[in-house]
């Protein structure tokens, strides 16, 4: 499992409300390069698929976006968290967690034994 | 909620696709140069930073496919060009377009068609409320199962029962219109009251018959159909009241019937006029025993089964025949479902022959199948490019599907002209009395079981060879050159072939059997010879019901005068009674000699009788056994004689010769002398006289009818044989002019050919017997379609070996064989399935007694349709065969 991995959807979108929550309002370049950090660089996206991404989440009412001025002065799209952002943001990592929780009772004394 | 909003914006992203397409670009070209100045800052060059962020990205036009089929309904958009592209391959090789489309509008045309007919005729037979209440009625008898009821028993039926909400009888009739214009035959029944308001049927004008006016003795009143109410008055309202002269008597109009009121059942078919049963001028009306050819119908009470209902009647009945034991022993209701009395006779023939078409658009499904199978395989090639340029899995099998799918419903659009064509041209076809035939239309119902198979066809299909295409591994396609094609395809269309032969030959075999049925039937001799023969009938003069017996007879001679001396003419006979072939018979009941009288009637013999003139068996070309037949001196001084047939004299004097015997006639008893034996002769049909219960015959001599026998005559007529030379239809107008000169009054109606009447009693016979052997002949021509079409695949994928084979000197000889024997193995496995098949369906075909004078086996009928079936199929075979023989090997070799 070492190895830099795809993203499949639902986790991206998991991915994407959390750092959006955490730096607020950011574009599509800049979220994919701070996702690939946080990870440690054990992910490395296809770039391609994060915008299908938050046009799912945006569809989805849980982002919104609008262009602006990125830090070198370019045009850039931002997303930013809605409210109802939020709302799934903490839901959706509660349920991660609870998820990973499980795994980890049935994964760990195998693995680290 | 999420998902229905995120749905709605994508379905607004459908017709906003310029400006999300725009705005993602700038999206992606603002990424790509925040990427390219990151990787330069990093210290790549310009051109490799630039590269590199494209690879990241996964390619811009990967991206911007994926942010395409989020920001829209990928599914609509790609149907859409699926559609269009579909046209655009269908116009590319419109031949095979054109077959798939004919193949599936015949099938479907064929199938849709016939469930129009069966449609109205069996799932729908009854345009009456509550339908399964209604029971036709009969009185069960000696020799008959489902005779008719005499009009006291039916009006103690009618007040004894506890079970039927209302009983009514009918009786069809012609009436003599006499008035303003030359007198003319009119249709109608005699009915009594309850008979509308048991169907439910509301007048269109005025009233229906109120209780008690049908009773003998009341005020003579008359209802009108809606076509009669048209043609003689033009619609108008103002006919209530006015009278029509029936019969030389006057009857007031209290009523006009619904135009779509149409019903034939039993006795009863609907007709230009009904009138209560009372004013029925029949002097046996009020005769217990009388039976008259009165037929019943009823309405069961809510809740109460036809079993209960009919041990209801058994108990009335039981008491009857006590209170009654001379004309009641013996005699019960018989109650029979409406629905069955309606169509019980068609319904074995056309579940029959939806069977048949359905196995016709089966065949046609298959072959359409195999169409499909044999394109997408040699297009294999083409999908597995438009995979490699990122087409998914899904979409190409989306993109076959929509091509059948338009194949299919072009094909089921086709399909339903030829069926509004076809259900026309079958009811023309059809047998005169396919109940309900002026209600059979394209329906609804009928619509949507149309969409439903084309479509079903379509995409059931259309996904056999998508699922066996996308299963290639492409690459291994692309480098093959596409024809890396495994041997499964070949066996799906073999058998797929086996099993379009095998239907095409259990139709053949049924349309052989019924073809083998109707050769013995034009063999069966019915013991006269109906060449030349002609029968009407002629209703006397109403001044005629008043004269005095001696006037009758007079009246008569004159009748037998003037047509005899119509040119072409041969000779004439009046007959009363029986008349073959026409449905119309008559009995004599009698006991012999060494007998004592039996107390009941149903306790006499019964024989057919036909009364006649002397010419009678000369016209008819009935053989005279024994003995003479009647001469002109036969007549009412003279001793009462009779001939029988040879049935008559077997069955009651054995091996004694009958000449001389006397025999004792019910009636006003008389006894009458045998003078001659005649041969026996087919009166109910050429298919089912074996089967009928009474075959014994007795003629007797009109001119011996008593006087009380000829005022008997119900309304003054009589049916006529003639034989004549030449033109039967010129004869017939002739007479018909001698006759109205004869007396303006008197009306010659119902001519007909005996060779037709005969070809009437087989008309259901040989309307599945047409309809047979036409779907049998489609599954044929669909089947060598079939045939034609894989071997033409399989010399087209095999071009190349050919060209090698014929290179290490194969010659062109082998190669046809080779062709042939493929063709060849496949039609004969095809053959043995079918074989099996077939002996089972046949047996379907015996049992529903659609054969005669054939075994459901007939090895010589299996035999025949085998060859038939194979020849075609090697037929179909030869085409592809000859390119495969003229291939050039070197030109097979170098295309490759």
């Amino acid at each position: 499992m070492g190895d830099k991995t795809d993203v499949w959807q639902g986790t991206l979108a998991l991915m994407v409300l959390r750092t959006l929550d955490s730096m607020g309002p950011q574009h599509g370049y800049g979220l994919a390069r701070r996702i690939e950090q946080t990870s440690g660089d054990l992910l490395q996206l296809n770039y391609g698929t994060l915008y299908p991404a938050l046009l799912k989440l945006e569809q989805e009412g849980f982002i919104r976006s609008s262009w602006g001025v990125s830090e070198n002065n370019r045009r850039a799209k931002f997303y930013e968290l809605t409210k109802a952002g939020h709302r799934q943001l903490k839901k959706a990592a509660a349920d991660w967690e609870q998820t990973t929780a499980i795994l980890a009772r049935f994964l760990t004394p195998a693995e680290e034994a | 909620m999420r998902k229905l909003r995120a749905f709605a914006l994508r379905l607004r992203g459908l017709f906003r696709a310029n400006r999300s397409d725009s705005d993602f670009a700038a999206e992606l070209d603002s990424h790509v140069a925040m990427h390219t100045e990151d990787n330069i800052r990093s210290g790549l060059s310009r051109e490799e930073a630039h590269r590199q962020a494209l690879i990241r990205l996964g390619g811009a036009d990967q991206a911007r496919q994926a942010y395409r089929e989020r920001s829209r309904l990928p599914f609509l958009e790609t149907l859409g060009q699926d559609v269009t592209y579909a046209f655009r391959v269908l116009r590319k090789n419109p031949a095979f377009a054109l077959v798939v489309i004919l193949t599936l509008a015949l099938g479907i045309g064929a199938n849709t068609a016939l469930f129009s007919i069966v449609n109205s005729v069996l799932l729908n037979p009854l345009p009456f409320p509550r339908p399964a209440e209604l029971v036709s009625v009969h009185e069960s008898k000696a020799n008959f199962d489902q005779g008719s009821i005499s009009y006291p028993n039916f009006r103690d039926w009618q007040r004894d029962n506890e079970t039927l909400a209302a009983l009514a009888i009918s009786h069809q009739r012609r009436f003599t219109l006499t008035g303003a214009t030359d007198a003319e035959r009119v249709s109608g029944d005699y009915v009594s009251s309850d008979f509308f308001p048991i169907l439910g049927v509301k007048p269109a004008l005025g009233r229906l018959f109120l209780p008690g006016e049908d009773e003998i003795g009341r005020a003579p009143i008359v209802l009108i159909s809606a076509g009669f109410w048209a043609r003689k008055f033009g619609s108008s309202p103002a006919v209530l009241g006015k009278t029509l002269t029936l019969d030389g008597r006057n009857f007031a109009i209290v009523g006009v019937l619904p135009e779509d009121f149409d019903l034939s059942v039993g006795n009863f078919e609907a007709g230009d006029l009904y009138v209560p049963v009372g004013q029925w001028q029949q002097p046996a009306l009020n005769n217990r025993f009388a039976g008259l050819g009165l037929h019943g119908i009823a309405r069961l009470k809510p809740g109460v089964t036809l079993e209960q209902a009919q041990a209801d009647m058994n108990g009335v009945t039981d008491r009857l025949a006590v209170a009654y034991p001379q004309a009641d022993h013996g005699i019960r209701a018989k109650l029979v479902s409406m629905r069955h009395s309606v169509v019980g006779r068609v319904q074995p023939l056309l579940l029959v022959l939806l069977g048949s078409v359905g196995f016709v658009l089966l065949i046609a499904c298959v072959n359409v199948a195999n169409l499909l199978l044999a394109r997408s395989t040699a297009r294999t090639q083409e999908f597995a490019i438009r995979s490699a340029l990122g087409a998914g899995r899904m979409r190409i099998v989306r993109q076959l599907l929509t091509e059948s799918t338009i194949l299919a419903l072009a094909g089921g659009a086709l399909g339903l002209l030829l069926a509004s064509w076809g259900t026309h041209a079958v009811l023309k076809l059809a047998p005169m009395r396919l109940p309900r035939a002026s209600h059979i239309h394209l329906s609804l119902p009928v619509l949507c079981f149309t969409l439903v198979i084309s479509l079903a066809v379509g995409i059931l299909f259309g996904l056999l060879p998508a699922w066996k295409v996308s299963r290639p591994k492409l690459q291994d396609t692309l480098k093959e050159g596409g024809r890396g094609v495994s041997g499964t395809h070949h066996r799906t269309q073999d058998l797929l072939v086996v099993f379009e032969m095998a239907m095409a030959l259990v139709l053949l075999a049924g349309a052989g059997l019924m073809i083998r049925s109707m050769i013995a039937l034009s063999r069966v001799d019915p013991g006269f010879d109906p060449q030349g023969v002609t029968t009407f009938s002629l209703a006397a003069p109403p001044s005629m019901s008043t004269a005095t017996p001696g006037a009758v007879r007079a009246y008569y001679r004159e009748v037998d005068r003037r047509v005899n001396q119509v040119p072409g003419v041969e000779g004439i006979s009046l007959v009363t009674g029986s008349l073959p072939m026409t449905g119309n018979d008559d009995e004599s009941l009698f006991w012999l000699e060494n007998e004592p009288r039996p107390t009941n009637k149903n306790d006499m013999h019964w024989a057919l009788n036909y009364v006649v003139e002397p010419d009678y068996l000369k016209i008819m070309g009935i053989r005279l056994l024994r003995g003479r037949f009647f001469t002109t001196s036969d007549n009412q001084p003279a001793p009462a004689v009779a001939v029988v047939d040879e049935t008559f004299a077997h069955q009651y004097f054995g091996n004694k010769n009958p000449i001389g015997e006397r025999i004792n006639l019910d009636g006003p008893d008389k006894a009458v002398t045998v003078i001659g034996v005649a041969g026996h002769i087919m009166q109910w049909g050429l298919d089912n006289d074996a089967s009928s219960p009474l075959h014994a015959e007795i003629y007797l001599p009109f001119m011996q009818l008593t006087d009380d026998d000829l005022s008997f005559q119900d309304g003054l007529g009589t049916d006529v044989v003639i034989r004549s030379r030449g033109d039967s239809a010129s004869t017939m107008s002739d007479i018909q002019r001698a006759l109205r000169q004869m007396d303006q009054q008197q009306v010659v109606y119902s001519a007909e050919t005996m060779n037709n009447l005969i070809a009437d009693t087989l008309a259901a016979r040989r309307f599945s017997m047409v309809l047979l052997g036409l779907f049998a002949a489609l599954a044929l021509l669909l089947a060598s379609v079939g045939m034609y079409g894989v071997i033409s695949y399989l010399v087209s994928q095999r071009t190349q070996e050919i060209g090698i084979r014929m290179a290490l000197g194969a010659d062109r000889g082998h190669v046809l064989r080779w062709v042939l024997k493929t063709g060849g193995r496949l039609a004969l496995t095809g053959v043995a399935v079918g074989l099996a098949a077939a002996l089972a369906l046949t047996q379907v075909m015996a049992s529903s007694s659609m054969l005669y004078g054939v075994r459901a086996y007939d090895p010589w009928t299996l035999i025949g349709v085998t060859v038939l079936l194979v020849a075609v199929a090697l037929a179909a075979c030869y085409v592809p065969a000859r390119r495969a023989m003229h291939i050039d090997p070197m030109q097979a070799l170098r295309t490759e």
